[in-house]
């Protein structure tokens, strides 16, 4: 049963065992508007929690995904390049990111869940 | 209001939509079409001969095709672009609120000056024996961004802010070179409220960014600064005041901690017109801060350009200024062009531009200066912030104030909470004063500040001109509260182009002119 976590910066990490697929909230695709560039990490690059792990461009801002956890990338959507819009479509589906193999599962403690999270979005 | 004939007299009397035009064209509206589509390659203005035969040496460089520039008469050029220019929207149009730009008036006497033969005509090749005048101006100009600022060096060639951004952090770069420190003091701090050209400066210069979070209020905290500050810390860069519109009440404080770190502070002075002669940068403790001729001293800005971003220098930084730069020795001028010409002490880091700025920028600049006297400067800044604060607590009831506590400087924030609920966003309140005939404020910068509105109308506007702005963005503020969400979703209704898709320009842009062809649906 795979378990989804999220930053207070609006990622999404969800747990496939040893890897995590990386993602933006459907709140934060709604919060940037239409998603026009995403500029992926290197396969094999080394994230570490909290650090720059990918750019997303709207017509509004650029910003940075942040990786919600340690670990290496394994694999990454290459097909954001050509659609960006997919973010915004299927931010949870086929609009996710990155794919990281999981450095320190500990670290997904500090993350919330999607309860919580979806409180913390009613707090904004 | 009806003449003798029994027609209207008044715009507005009929309405547009019953009576398109067949033209598609609206009186004094014309609808114009791109050079591209009007003009023909076998038409030209300009009798040009034919070149006499010559031997090509492009080899395999020389274009295969025709180049296909579009040919017009020369009426048909002045029309074209004559209409093109009823378009368009400046300072001399009317109120342009922009944000964190300073669009202020262009006094046409800084245009007279700048026209004057002996500055309009000058080469930058030209013997230094024939420019004494223009030499004087720029020690002229540089005397008084010296004085203003109370900073002790100012290198003038950069050509605008970012350039000017660049030009102070390569000489903090260069400062900490030779003090042995290159290889480890390498991290520049920005506050999350900056303008982002100054990180994307650090980062051209070769720095690493961290961020400093801005407080509830919109300030940055003096703590905040210093739980960063390390030996890695180069320089911290901060815009006072802020792109909130507000003084930095800890900016002695900040220059104090960096400073006692080793590091430096570079001064975004973007919007140096809330303070000039009232505050000096120099007293506050800055090292390096560019300013922008084209936003405070009231060159000409936007596509009138070009920019100019001279940078004041601190003590500390001088001797690193670049080349090229004019020294004074026994009363005369001299150019210094290179390092080594440079006068002793002096280490500058180079060069960043080919020749000496925009000589007529510093003329305009200089004019406005000695036209206004520093009592009169000292006054445009008051009236700029009495402007600005006029505005905001003309709006303050309809519109929400996102740091309701600090008073704002020269320009006024608004947030989109009093949109909440409406259906109507920032974008979409931006696009209906297009229909009210005002150029939108600066939206969604601060990005601090959700779906932020940033007005600054300069001192520039006369009080009739701001009540009737403010007048306007009640209406609007009042209709989309009122459930008239079309005027704004729709919005603008009556620009010559209506809303542009920035989605599929950013997704699927069209780089070069081609013959007309179906345009694909987005869709696809």
């Amino acid at each position: 049963m795979a378990e989804t976590r999220y930053t207070k910066d609006h990622e999404y990490i969800r747990i496939e065992g040893e890897t995590g697929t990386v993602g933006i909230s459907d709140y934060a695709q709604g919060q940037l508007g239409d998603v026009v560039f995403v500029e992926l990490p290197e396969i094999g690059k080394a994230l570490s929690k909290g650090g720059e792990a990918a750019v997303v461009e709207s017509v509004k801002a650029a910003s940075e995904v942040y990786a919600p956890v340690s670990g290496e990338v394994v694999e990454v959507n290459s097909e954001l390049e050509a659609a960006p819009g997919t973010v915004n479509e299927d931010p949870a589906g086929k609009g996710w990111f990155l794919k990281i193999k999981l450095k320190d599962a500990a670290e997904l403690e500090s993350l919330m869940s999607e309860a919580e999270y979806q409180d913390y979005v009613k707090s904004l | 209001m009806l003449n003798r004939q029994g027609r209207p007299t008044q715009a507005g009397a009929a309405s547009h939509e019953d009576h398109a035009t067949f033209t598609g064209n609206k009186a004094l509206q014309q609808v114009e079409p791109l050079i591209f589509e009007i003009g023909r390659t076998e038409t030209t203005g300009v009798d040009i001969e034919q070149p006499a035969p010559f031997k090509s040496r492009l080899g395999s460089h020389a274009r295969q095709s025709e180049l296909g520039l579009p040919g017009l008469s020369e009426p048909e050029a002045m029309r074209h672009y004559v209409r093109l220019s009823q378009k368009n929207y400046g300072i001399d149009t009317g109120l342009f609120p922009l944000g964190s730009c300073t669009m202020k008036h262009n006094a046409r006497l800084n245009e007279k000056m700048a026209r004057l033969p002996g500055f309009s005509d000058v080469h930058p090749l030209q013997p230094l024996s024939t420019v004494p005048g223009a030499l004087e101006l720029m020690l002229e100009l540089a005397r008084y961004l010296m004085t203003l600022t109370g900073m002790p060096a100012v290198a003038l060639s950069p050509k605008a802010g970012a350039h000017g951004e660049a030009c102070g952090m390569m000489a903090i770069k260069a400062a900490i070179a030779a003090k042995g420190e290159g290889a480890t003091r390498n991290v520049v701090l920005v506050p999350e409220s900056a303008h982002g050209t100054n990180p994307a400066t650090a980062a051209l210069i070769g720095f690493s960014v961290k961020s400093v979070p801005a407080r509830p209020d919109g300030t940055v905290a003096v703590e905040d600064v210093k739980a960063l500050l390390g030996p890695d810390i180069a320089a911290i860069m901060l815009t006072n005041p802020n792109t909130c519109g507000i003084f930095e009440p800890q900016i002695v404080e900040i220059a104090a901690a960096m400073h006692e770190a080793g590091a430096y502070f570079y001064c975004d002075g973007a919007n140096f017109n809330a303070i000039v002669g009232k505050a000096r940068p120099g007293d506050l403790g800055v090292d390096a801060m560019h300013i922008n001729l084209h936003k405070t001293f009231s060159t000409p800005h936007g596509g009138g350009g070009p920019g100019a971003g001279p940078v004041v220098l601190s003590e500390r930084l001088a001797p690193f200024a670049p080349v090229p730069f004019i020294h004074v020795e026994d009363g005369k001028p001299h150019l210094i062009e290179t390092r080594a010409e440079a006068p002793e002490g002096n280490q500058p880091f180079g060069r960043m531009t080919a020749f000496h700025g925009q000589m007529g920028m510093y003329v305009r600049a200089l004019a406005y200066m000695l036209s206004h006297g520093s009592d009169g400067m000292k006054q445009a800044s008051e009236d700029a912030v009495l402007n600005a604060n006029y505005i905001r607590a003309g709006l303050a009831d309809l519109m929400s104030l996102p740091f309701p506590d600090h008073p704002s400087m020269h320009e006024a924030l608004f947030d989109d909470s009093w949109l909440k609920g409406t259906g109507v966003s920032t974008l979409d309140f931006a696009k209906a004063m297009i229909d009210e005939g005002y150029h939108p404020m600066t939206v969604y910068f601060p990005l601090v500040v959700h779906g932020a509105m940033l007005i600054e109308p300069t001192e520039s506007e006369s009080k009739a001109a701001l009540d009737l702005f403010i007048a306007t963005l009640r209406d609007l503020a009042m209709a989309a509260k009122g459930n008239d969400k079309e005027r704004f979703t729709g919005a603008p209704h009556h620009a010559p182009i209506r809303r542009l898709d920035e989605t599929r320009a950013a997704r699927q842009p069209v780089l070069k002119w081609t013959e007309a062809q179906p345009v694909k649906d987005a869709a696809e």
